[in-house]
């Protein structure tokens, strides 16, 4: 442990001589595996009269440098599986590697992986100086070297000035940078991050955000975010991985879990969705004819095998939902404007068509948001082409 | 601030209200501390009277025969170390009752504060117990249990483990036994709060961090639970010190601790001056320790190393 974890040191040192030196580095750990699981279940209280399975039959793999998020609503697993990897919890099956090595049954001590835990849990009698040097001083680093790493490490984070501080004094922001630095500090070769940003308040997390990005850019360590906020793990991922119920989604890029989601759970999670229930009515090539009631029939792509009479979920984002006035153009059918409601940047309608509820949005002094609706008006309804997703029910 | 203090201010001066609450308190501790440790004193500097009392002429006698004797003869004086022995012990009996006491209440504090709420009370209220039962009726029980002829030699001998009585009463270690036995919740209790307050994921990151069990122990979870270990600490060394009960009756006088000194001074002996004298010297060396520890956690927190 000691070993590979000074090689990943003086590994960092080498990469910080030179940026040239630094991006071909990068590039040529760009398809390395950084964590991988395979087959891991987790079972609490296994053997009792209830036993929970937090985690099921779970594969995953992140790659070296990568800004990985483990994105789901609470309970879904998401903490289990990075306590897992930092070595918090045991796995009750399967196998879990990082950088090729088997950690499975390693304590946390002998992980080339540190954590930001989500109260952030500095050592309350410790200096943010000595908070920061504890890692170092385990591993039994060099005093000087320990002082220097410290140093970088402080200026890392913008917190130089606070550096003989006790955390008590110091607010959320800060204390987070602190946890950060302390992590960094012995240059793990993955970073747990265990919702960092909650407990800060709306401006700092979202300046945060920024900050965890480029410091991710910087460092070149593997981050792997824990949260269970869509828009943070948009902001800021390279991929995501959405969990439910202890089961993984999906995983990709921001840009392909939002524009497509391959469940109907997906879909309605990350960002909003109306939802409609579909039956498809034919099959004609790779084009699908559905049918949604109160709509005019649907033809749309398909990207997986359906057959006819099986009864679907489609998903469209409520900005590509366009309305119309009633009767004058074509439209795919009709509803009526239950509620508007005024959201600064855009304007929201919630309506009903037939029995199905649709949320529709239109950006302010954007082209459609010349026109307007009051609660009431009949509407026309259509959908941009390309904006409806076909998911299983 | 509640409304009824809110009232109370309203309509008398803050100050006085203050008084009003606190008046009660303060007296009672000027009227039942201040003036008996007073009186004491002053006695510790008065003649001892022949049969008891004291006679109003100022001396330091009783102080110098803590470490002399005085030749009824010639008057001289030679040093005598029988006091300074029984001062001695009574600190070292003292602050051993009090280290064991803590390393029996760690891992019993630990255990407890880390159970479910409610099989805590269960605890807490268990470790309570033997004080709704007076401490000289425990004291003396305690004596029947370690006797010659009590059931822990009787047992022993029975199954032909040893073949004469243990010598386990009347002696410093039953006199240990009595102490730790009597003043174990005083330092289960506050061991036990400061771990419930204490945050477990400290341990987490510390493991995280490469640090081993014992390291994660001795660099976070001690230093964190400091005012703990000192309160603890505090309130079974002093009551200690000066305990009479535990060595009157389990020690069986033959290992006197400075409370039974001065017990006998203001009883048979009749030399009030000289009880008065070992009192102030037993609250010397409590404030001492006081100081001591007061100072250590001072430069704990400036020290940031």
């Amino acid at each position: 442990m000691r070993t590979s974890a000074s090689l990943s040191i003086s590994r960092s040192s080498e990469r910080m001589q030179g940026s040239t030196e630094k991006s071909r580095f990068r590039d040529a750990r760009q398809d390395t595996i950084a964590a991988e699981v395979k087959g891991l279940s987790k079972v609490y209280n296994a053997g009792s009269a209830r036993p929970y399975e937090a985690l099921k039959n779970f594969h995953l793999s992140i790659h070296a440098n990568e800004f990985f998020t483990l994105l789901g609503p609470s309970g879904c697993g998401k903490t289990t599986l990075l306590r897992i990897l930092g070595g918090f919890e045991t796995l009750s099956a399967g196998t879990c590697t990082i950088f090729g090595q088997d950690v499975s049954r390693l304590p946390p001590e002998a992980r080339p992986v540190n954590t930001v835990f989500q109260q952030y849990a500095l050592f309350p009698h410790m200096t943010v100086r000595r908070n920061i040097a504890f890692g170092l001083e385990m591993l039994g680093i060099a005093r000087a070297e320990t002082e220097r790493t410290v140093e970088r490490m402080l200026e890392l984070v913008h917190m130089t000035e606070y550096a003989d501080r006790k955390p008590e004094t110091m607010s959320g922001g800060q204390r987070q940078r602190v946890a950060l630095a302390r992590a960094l500090a012995p240059r793990p070769k993955l970073l747990l991050l265990d919702e960092p940003l909650s407990a800060l308040d709306l401006k700092l997390r979202q300046k945060m955000r920024l900050e965890l990005k480029a410091l991710q850019r910087e460092t070149g360590i593997t981050f792997i975010f824990v949260t269970h906020d869509q828009e943070e793990a948009l902001a800021m991922s390279d991929r995501i991985a959405v969990i439910d119920q202890g089961r993984l989604q999906q995983v990709g890029t921001p840009e392909e879990i939002y524009e497509h989601p391959e469940s109907r759970f997906v879909a309605d999670f990350i960002g909003e969705s109306n939802l409609l229930d579909a039956r498809v009515s034919g099959l004609i090539g790779g084009e699908a004819t559905l049918t949604v009631e109160g709509f005019a029939d649907i033809r749309t792509s398909i990207e997986w095998p359906l057959v006819v009479g099986q009864i679907v979920s489609l998903s469209i984002r409520p900005e590509r939902l366009v309305m119309r006035e009633a009767g004058k153009e074509a439209c795919s059918g009709t509803a009526r404007v239950v509620a508007r409601t005024y959201l600064g940047n855009a304007v929201e309608y919630h309506l009903m068509a037939g029995s199905q509820t649709l949320t529709a949005r239109a950006p302010r002094g954007g082209l459609r948001g010349l026109l307007d609706f009051a609660p009431g008006d009949e509407v026309g309804v259509g959908f941009e082409p390309g904006s409806i997703k076909v998911l299983l029910s | 601030m509640s409304a009824r203090q809110l009232s109370l201010s309203s309509r008398v001066s803050p100050r006085l209200a203050d008084l009003g609450l606190l008046g009660p308190a303060i007296a009672v501790i000027l009227l039942f501390m201040v003036a008996p440790m007073a009186i004491m004193f002053v006695y510790s500097f008065l003649q001892a009277a022949p049969y008891g009392g004291v006679e109003w002429t100022f001396t330091t006698e009783a102080y110098s025969s803590i470490l002399f004797e005085r030749d009824f003869l010639d008057d001289s004086l030679t040093f005598t170390p029988d006091y300074l022995i029984i001062v001695a012990r009574s600190v070292c009996q003292a602050g051993l009752a009090t280290l064991l006491c803590l390393v029996i209440s760690v891992p019993t504090a630990y255990y407890i504060a880390t159970r479910p709420e409610r099989q805590k009370n269960i605890w807490l209220v268990l470790i309570t117990i033997p004080y709704w039962v007076n401490l000289l009726i425990r004291t003396i029980a305690l004596l029947f249990v370690l006797r010659g002829d009590g059931p822990i030699n009787a047992v022993l001998m029975q199954f032909g483990i040893i073949s004469e009585p243990l010598p386990l009463s009347y002696n410093g270690f039953a006199v240990c036994l009595g102490l730790i036995y009597s003043f174990l919740p005083f330092m289960v209790l506050p061991l036990y709060s400061a771990f419930e307050r204490f945050d477990f994921r400290l341990l987490e990151a510390a493991y995280d961090l490469y640090a081993s069990r014992r390291i994660a122990f001795f660099r976070i979870v001690l230093p964190v639970m400091r005012p703990g270990l000192i309160a603890g600490s505090l309130l079974v060394f002093i009551p200690s010190i000066g305990s009479y009960l535990a060595p009157d009756i389990l020690g069986g006088g033959k290992t006197l601790m400075i409370g039974n000194l001065i017990g006998t001074q203001f009883q048979s002996a009749r030399n009030w001056p000289f009880g008065a004298a070992l009192s102030m010297i037993l609250l010397t060396l409590t404030l001492l320790v006081l100081l001591w520890l007061a100072r250590r956690a001072g430069q704990q927190k400036s020290d940031c190393r």
